[in-house]
């Protein structure tokens, strides 16, 4: 695969969709590499599952191209495009057994190996002992390997998921994860994974592309998005955030920055601030604060007003002076508890923080995270 | 004792089809005649006597029976997927429409295609013009240069009444096709054509098959069509049993044919059925 590498990547030119009433997708850039697995992420309605379906030639671009390679397929019906797609609801043939619903792709192109084809995948999906039955025979875990299966037999370009794991279990799900990323990296193929789920998109993909109202608000990798968010929105959907209020002092050093929080200077890394913005959220993940002064120069005083034990972990909830509630998580490693009413410092270092334009909505996206997983 | 529920059906069946096929068959097995009554002889050779005299008859109605059911078939299929899957909000208005035809009795329809059809009108005349008229003639499908009164008429009869009863079954199976198998068809790089064939069509097979049976059955024993629009030659079976009962009056006749026609069309029915092998997808 790797002579190939850059021959096949899909390349997304300012690919636009827009309805009589609204713009799902507005012009969109994007090229994932060839042979990485990518997640669209954001909620619904974000335009995602459309980006999709365009780049499986089931819904019609209003403006833009989009490109394999050096192949313009933009204009190519779905049946002559090299790309697959695992549906949502698996969309499997019922009238076929589930050995003819994989090899219904390799037949259609006359493949003579189709029945070699379709037996290996399905061990390598490990449902061999199942081939004959009809698919309504089988449990949702097993019809939805029969989708992937069905999907990957014929090699696409690209393999586009949506939301393939959505009707399964929490834990059917997670093992599911383990077993697309597992065969991903076995087949090389280019995985383009659509999901609403968070955590099913960091822990699968290589790098992710966060959309939100038909825009992409950030790409990056999972630990960059997570890390240094450049949006409230990225911030509140990719896991929790803490924002507090601040204005940039001037001056600082190449590295940090002080930024004045409701009387309180507090530090920043210069690389997680924005440029040209005065007026910032702050923000810090609830595991990156510490009760104590032991998480470093940054320093807040507050009232712990909620204790709740998670085993691994405990959450707090500690209110500010100006009313705030900052979420505290610390990991149940023996350090110090504080208790229900108690007076606590909160800390945390300077490369732990981030800013964010304070003309954006400090709960944007926050009410769309799904808790499912 | 759920069962109980089954009895007023049962009697039923029992007054309304069972006693009178039983009497059909005894009567098919008597001799006489109607002044001075029926004996029971158990005259099998009636059977015999009755394919020997019209297997024609037998033969067109089946023909003719066959070639409506594929044209409703045709017209039907493409109507009914339409409804199903793409008429949106339109789909209850379009199926009223399918079986508003049965607000009129199915004699007065048949009786409308008389005028329709008839020469003095501008369907003929255009046909003559368009040179459809002499095309069927050449094909033998009708005799002269009218419409009316012609096998063309007759089958064509046939295939207007019959329709709804193709579409209905049609559209009920169509409607349960989920439109994301046909878009997985296609994503699997089959051609609209393939997807048709390898997707759309099988899932549509009980419909099919429902559809035709409802539509070649009734009018394979159908005779209003080929009394109003056809002419001496093209007496339908369905003729030949009515004449025979309330003209000829030659009941043990008419009753074994009557009995003809149920056997072949049974045995038609479920060859075709086994041959469709829809049994699982039922």
């Amino acid at each position: 695969m790797s002579e190939r590498q850059g021959k096949g990547d899909l390349s997304l030119v300012a690919l636009t969709k827009s309805f009589a009433t609204f713009t799902a997708v507005h012009p969109l850039d994007l090229t994932i590499p060839q042979g990485s697995f990518f997640a669209l992420l954001g909620p619904s309605g974000c335009g995602k599952t459309t980006t999709l379906r365009m780049i499986a030639g089931l819904e019609e671009p209003t403006g833009g191209r989009i490109r394999i390679g050096d192949s313009d397929i933009t204009d190519t019906k779905a049946y002559q495009r090299n790309v697959n797609t695992v549906f949502q609801s698996y969309a499997l043939f019922p009238h076929m057994s589930v050995l003819d619903n994989v090899m219904f792709g390799l037949r259609r192109r006359g493949d003579k190996q189709a029945k070699a084809k379709a037996n290996e995948i399905l061990e390598l999906v490990q449902l061999g002992q199942v081939a004959s039955r009809k698919p309504t025979q089988l449990s949702g875990g097993m019809q939805q390997r029969v989708a992937l299966a069905r999907a990957l037999v014929n090699r696409p370009d690209v393999l586009l998921l949506d939301e393939p794991l959505g009707a399964l279990d929490l834990k059917l799900r997670r093992q599911m994860q383990m077993e697309l990323k597992r065969i991903q990296q076995e087949v090389g193929l280019t995985f383009i994974h659509v999901t609403h789920d968070q955590e099913e998109a960091m822990t699968m993909a290589d790098s992710i592309a966060v959309m939100n109202a038909g825009r992409i608000e950030q790409l990056g990798d999972p630990a960059t998005l997570y890390e240094q968010p450049r949006s409230t929105f990225v911030a509140n959907f990719l896991g929790q955030s803490n924002l507090v209020r601040a204005r940039v002092n001037p001056g600082g050093t190449d590295a940090v920055v002080t930024v004045r929080a409701h009387d309180t200077d507090l530090e920043v890394s210069r690389e997680h601030l924005p440029d040209g913005v005065q007026d910032v959220w702050l923000g810090v993940r609830p595991e990156k604060l510490r009760l104590g002064e032991s998480g470093g120069p940054n320093h807040l005083r507050g009232v712990v007003r909620d204790v709740s034990f998670s085993g691994v972990a405990t959450q707090y909830s500690v209110a500010m002076p100006w009313g705030q509630e900052l979420i505290v998580v610390q990991q149940n490693d023996g350090s110090a508890r504080a208790r229900l009413g108690e007076t606590v410092t909160v800390s945390w270092a300077a490369e732990h923080g981030f800013a964010l334009d304070a003309s954006q909505a400090a709960d944007a996206g926050a009410d769309l995270v799904d808790d499912r997983g | 004792m759920p069962y109980a529920l089954l009895l007023p059906g049962l009697l039923w069946l029992v007054v309304f089809f069972v006693l009178p096929m039983v009497t059909l068959g005894s009567q098919s097995l008597q001799e006489g005649n109607v002044d001075d009554g029926y004996v029971f002889t158990a005259n099998f050779g009636i059977y015999v006597d009755a394919l020997q005299q019209y297997w024609p008859q037998f033969l067109r109605s089946f023909i003719y029976a066959g070639t409506a059911t594929v044209l409703a078939l045709l017209l039907g299929y493409p109507l009914a997927y339409y409804i199903a899957q793409k008429a949106g909000r339109h789909k209850n208005l379009m199926l009223v429409l399918v079986i508003a035809p049965f607000f009129t009795s199915f004699l007065i329809r048949t009786l409308a295609w008389r005028t329709i059809l008839s020469d003095d009108w501008f369907v003929t005349e255009w046909a003559q013009r368009l040179g459809i008229t002499n095309l069927l003639q050449a094909v033998g499908l009708t005799a002269n240069d009218s419409l009316l009164n012609s096998q063309f008429a007759v089958i064509m009869g046939l295939t207007y009444n019959f329709l709804p009863f193709m579409i209905l079954p049609l559209y009920t199976s169509l409607e349960r096709l989920d439109p994301r198998l046909i878009e997985a068809a296609g994503d699997l790089y089959a051609s609209p054509w393939q997807t048709f064939r390898k997707v759309t069509w099988p899932l549509s097979l009980p419909g099919v098959v429902a559809g035709t049976l409802l539509t070649f059955i009734p009018a394979a024993g159908d005779f209003i069509n080929a009394r109003l629009l056809g002419n001496t030659q093209t007496t339908m079976i369905g003729s030949v049993i009515d004449s025979q009962f309330l003209r000829v009056l030659d009941y043990p006749l008419a009753a074994a044919l009557s009995f003809i026609l149920l056997i072949l069309i049974v045995t038609m029915v479920s060859v075709y059925v086994r041959r469709a092998g829809t049994e699982e997808l039922l």
